[in-house]
């Protein structure tokens, strides 16, 4: 102890400098990971259809990537929390009818123009709010609260549904689909934005770190005396939030209201968080990993079209490879006393 | 100068007194050691003043006017804060975070971060103390010790918080820090000493004496004393808080013989695991009980592990009672005879909210049923009441839950998990005293020479230079993955710890 040479601590403290640097490239590497199966996927498509990187499939692509990017980046917030939001495509039939039924359409009267996006995102608000309260307030489990309201929007959405599919006529909400700019229509912007907007939210702002230790170690917050349901409350408000957003986008893309709006986009967003690395067992990831995710379960999707696969094939190849990317950049935590659920 | 006073503090859990009518006084420029058994309401009266638990009755002075601390972060902003004997940090924020995570800082003004800001504060508070961690690493990559400095650069960072002088509440930080990085907490305290109230808590005596100004002695929720630490020694320190007379080693006639493999109960060549332990080779008799010796990091935790399937990378040959055998898994170890007692027992050793019973029966409970398929719960209860009366747990009831038992009881029902095997043949105890009072710690001690009189072979790593020598037959002193020295007390070695200290760093 005493006579503890002073070389001794320097060879300590350079071996924990390597550590340190040695831990930080590992951290690279794995979130890196996704993207370099992105990279690699979009490589292997080209060599096997070589107009797969051309200018026209790659605005498809990113097209058809923007709803589930806007999908995943509201879900990882209340993934990271460690927690699940199943009710988007509940919230999606809910918004998409209530703007719908509240702009100009050919079943009522109705002319709210601007008003009736932001009623029918309110919507999706709403049901962030009441997912929130029920999990902070009433402490149940968001799993079987957001699997409740799914169907309730379903339900919602269905008995507003009038004896006709409403046609959306209103030139605002029509114009979202239609004006392109640089060939990507307005709605890929939108989702660059939010996906930008919120990966900030998340790195830069006290709420969104907050979210990020709700994650890691929610008793630790509590004793510490932050007010963490608060922080819950927001992301389940997010989660809503871009449900709401992703309702109005494909009706706009659409034309029209329709309570079947969200069919089978939830399992997609879930899988790409995880395919991100945004565990479900909260604190790890982010929204931009997750967005990679979607990014490259649509990429897949298309790329399989392209080469002929049917879409009973394309759901058995998309499966293997969400297991496949999911085992491989899992191979770090393979530790034996490592528990698995 | 008097900084806080608490005056006839309470606390009831249910129906547990866990403190009654406690007077204290916490002074500037002094170190107030804590010391009391496992369950004598020293950690309760620290959670009082630290905010986490509020009194049952009683009132607390903050310079002379009355304060009721509501959380942690209240007692953060009134300047006092609390070093945990289990870490408060989230694994997966960056150090800088986890340091400002209850105090308003700079960086973080709106709710924005300035995370270059953040990093340069948090770096000034890891230089004050004098480590060498980023700031911008994430906490859960950083090994047990380092972050145990994290938790102190966290807690030192209220001095800069008030004007006044501020309260530093330390839980037994030094149960799992190397000699090395005790020595470091020791001039972070002799720094803070003139400038602040600081109380230690520690099971270590001779920390208590070392770096106490005065010495406050718990039992049973009250104090029994309180007396300036130049009147104290070791042996009354002890007779006031165990109430009897220290236990004095009688030597053991058992002679490990490796001269004759055939009589080895453990024989290991070249076992290895990753980088932390280097081919290692030693044997081990029956009914040998052989101290392990090292800083964190040496490889002896690794090595215990390595034995019993919960390490990766695991290569080299392990005999049991000359037949060579392989421990992939924990579950093959238990099934040759292997038992482990783990460092980190609220982790790996005990089932959280299950009663006594069901933790002593867990692993070996269907030995006692019906050939192997239906258990006997009559026989387990039966079984697991004995060990409970053998070990001295004290608790009301073998079907308490484990959770209301304090450490040292806790950890007495864990090796009883083991103990109820008829067939273990080795035991590791990986820091088996780890937040044990001297009182507890005896009454372990005895239940595991006495079982190794019985025969049973014990690979023990130990906490301190003292517990080695008290319990071992044999010391093996590692470093760096390799044995670095051996002696062989019942032969007449008698390593000083110097000696010790030496093979160590």
């Amino acid at each position: 102890m005493k006579n503890m040479s002073p070389t001794t601590s320097a060879r300590i403290s350079a071996q924990q400098s390597d550590r340190s640097f040695a831990l930080h490239a590992r951290r690279w590497l794995q979130n890196l990971g996704p993207l370099g199966v992105l990279i690699v996927l979009l490589l292997v498509f080209e060599a096997a259809r070589h107009n797969f990187l051309s200018a026209g499939n790659l605005a498809a692509i990113a097209e058809a990537s923007a709803v589930p990017v806007i999908l995943t980046t509201g879900l990882s917030f209340v993934i990271l929390l460690g927690a699940i939001d199943l009710s988007m495509e509940g919230v999606m039939a809910a918004s998409s009818m209530t703007l719908s039924l509240l702009c100009a359409n050919d079943v009522n009267g109705n002319h709210w123009g601007i008003w009736g996006i932001a009623a029918a995102i309110g919507v999706g608000l709403a049901f962030g709010l009441v997912n929130g309260l029920l999990n902070t307030i009433l402490r149940m489990p968001s799993l079987i609260v957001t699997l409740g309201t799914w169907f309730i929007g379903l339900g919602i959405a269905s008995i507003l549904f009038p004896s006709q599919v409403p046609t959306v006529q209103d030139h605002w909400v029509l114009s979202i689909a239609s004006t392109h700019i640089a060939g990507l229509s307005l709605i890929v912007f939108v989702a660059i934005m939010l996906l930008v907007l919120f990966h900030l939210l998340l790195h830069y702002t006290h709420l969104g770190r907050m979210i990020f230790a709700v994650g890691g170690a929610e008793a630790t917050l509590v004793m510490t005396g932050l007010p963490v349901p608060l922080f819950k409350l927001a992301a389940f408000i997010i989660s809503g939030l871009m449900a709401g957003i992703a309702g109005v986008l494909l009706s706009a893309r659409l034309g029209d209201g329709n309570a079947n709006i969200g069919d089978g986009l939830l399992f997609p967003a879930v899988s790409a968080c995880v395919l991100g690395g945004t565990l479900l067992s909260g604190g790890r990831g982010g929204v931009l990993p997750s967005a990679i995710g979607a990014v490259v379960l649509e990429v897949l999707n298309n790329g399989l079209i392209q080469i002929g696969a049917g879409p009973y094939v394309r759901n058995i190849i998309s499966g293997a490879v969400i297991l496949i990317v999911v085992a491989v950049s899992g191979l770090h935590l393979r530790r034996k006393l490592r528990v698995v659920k | 100068m008097q900084l806080l006073e608490t005056r006839g503090v309470g606390k009831i859990f249910g129906r547990v007194t866990a403190l009654e009518q406690m007077d204290l006084v916490l002074n500037q420029g002094e170190v107030l050691g804590l010391v009391g058994q496992n369950g004598s309401g020293k950690s309760t009266l620290l959670k009082i003043i630290g905010g986490l638990v509020q009194p049952s009755s009683g009132e607390m002075l903050l310079h002379g006017k009355p304060v009721r601390l509501r959380s942690q972060s209240d007692a953060t902003m009134h300047g006092i804060g609390m070093v945990h004997q289990e870490q408060s940090l989230v694994p997966n924020l960056t150090v800088a975070e986890n340091i400002f995570l209850d105090k308003p800082n700079p960086a973080k003004a709106q709710g924005l971060y300035r995370w270059k800001q953040l990093y340069e504060a948090a770096a000034a508070q890891l230089r004050k103390i004098e480590v060498d961690i980023d700031p911008r690493a994430i906490v859960e990559d950083l090994r047990f010790a380092q972050r145990q400095q994290v938790e102190l650069a966290k807690v030192l960072a209220v001095e800069d918080l008030v004007s006044h002088p501020p309260i530093i509440l330390f839980d037994e930080p030094t149960s799992v820090l190397t000699p090395e990085e005790i020595r470091l907490l020791f001039r972070q305290i002799d720094r803070l000493r003139q400038s602040a109230a600081i109380v230690f808590v520690s099971h270590r005596l001779d920390e208590i004496l070392h770096i106490s100004d005065r010495a406050v002695v718990m039992t049973d929720g009250r104090k029994v004393a309180d007396e300036p630490v130049s009147a104290l020694n070791r042996e009354s320190l002890y007779r006031l808080m165990v109430g009897r007379q220290r236990a004095i080693r009688a030597p053991r006639g058992i002679q490990s013989d490796e001269a004759d493999p055939s009589k080895a109960r453990l024989q290991v060549s070249g076992l290895s695991a990753g980088q932390q332990v280097r081919p290692a080779t030693l044997s081990v008799a029956p009914g040998e009980i052989l101290g392990l010796l090292g800083v964190q990091s040496s490889g002896a935790e690794e090595f215990c592990r390595a034995l019993f399937g919960a390490e990766d990378n695991v290569q080299g040959k392990i005999k049991l009672n000359g037949a060579q055998i392989s421990v992939p898994s924990p579950a093959a170890a238990v099934q040759a005879g292997i038992g482990y007692l783990p460092a980190n027992r609220h982790v790996e050793g005990m089932l959280k909210g299950r009663t006594l019973v069901e933790n002593m029966a867990l692993t070996f409970g269907l030995d006692y049923g019906h050939r192997g398929i239906l258990v006997n719960r009559r026989a387990e209860r039966q079984v697991a009441t004995e060990w409970i009366g053998r070990l001295k747990v004290k608790t009301r009831s073998a079907d308490a839950r484990i959770d209301d038992l304090s450490g040292g009881n806790q950890q007495k029902v864990v090796l009883g998990k083991w103990l109820l095997s008829r067939r273990l043949q080795l035991l590791l105890l990986d820091h088996p005293t780890r937040g044990l009072d001297p009182g507890a710690r005896d009454d372990l001690f005895a239940v595991i020479r006495a079982e190794a009189a019985k025969g049973l072979s014990v690979i023990f790593i130990a906490d301190t230079i003292g517990e080695v020598l008290d319990l071992s037959d044999r010391v093996i002193v590692m470093r760096d993955g390799t044995m670095s020295a051996e002696y062989n007390l019942n032969r007449g070695d008698a390593p000083s710890e110097e000696d010790l200290v030496r093979a160590m760093v």
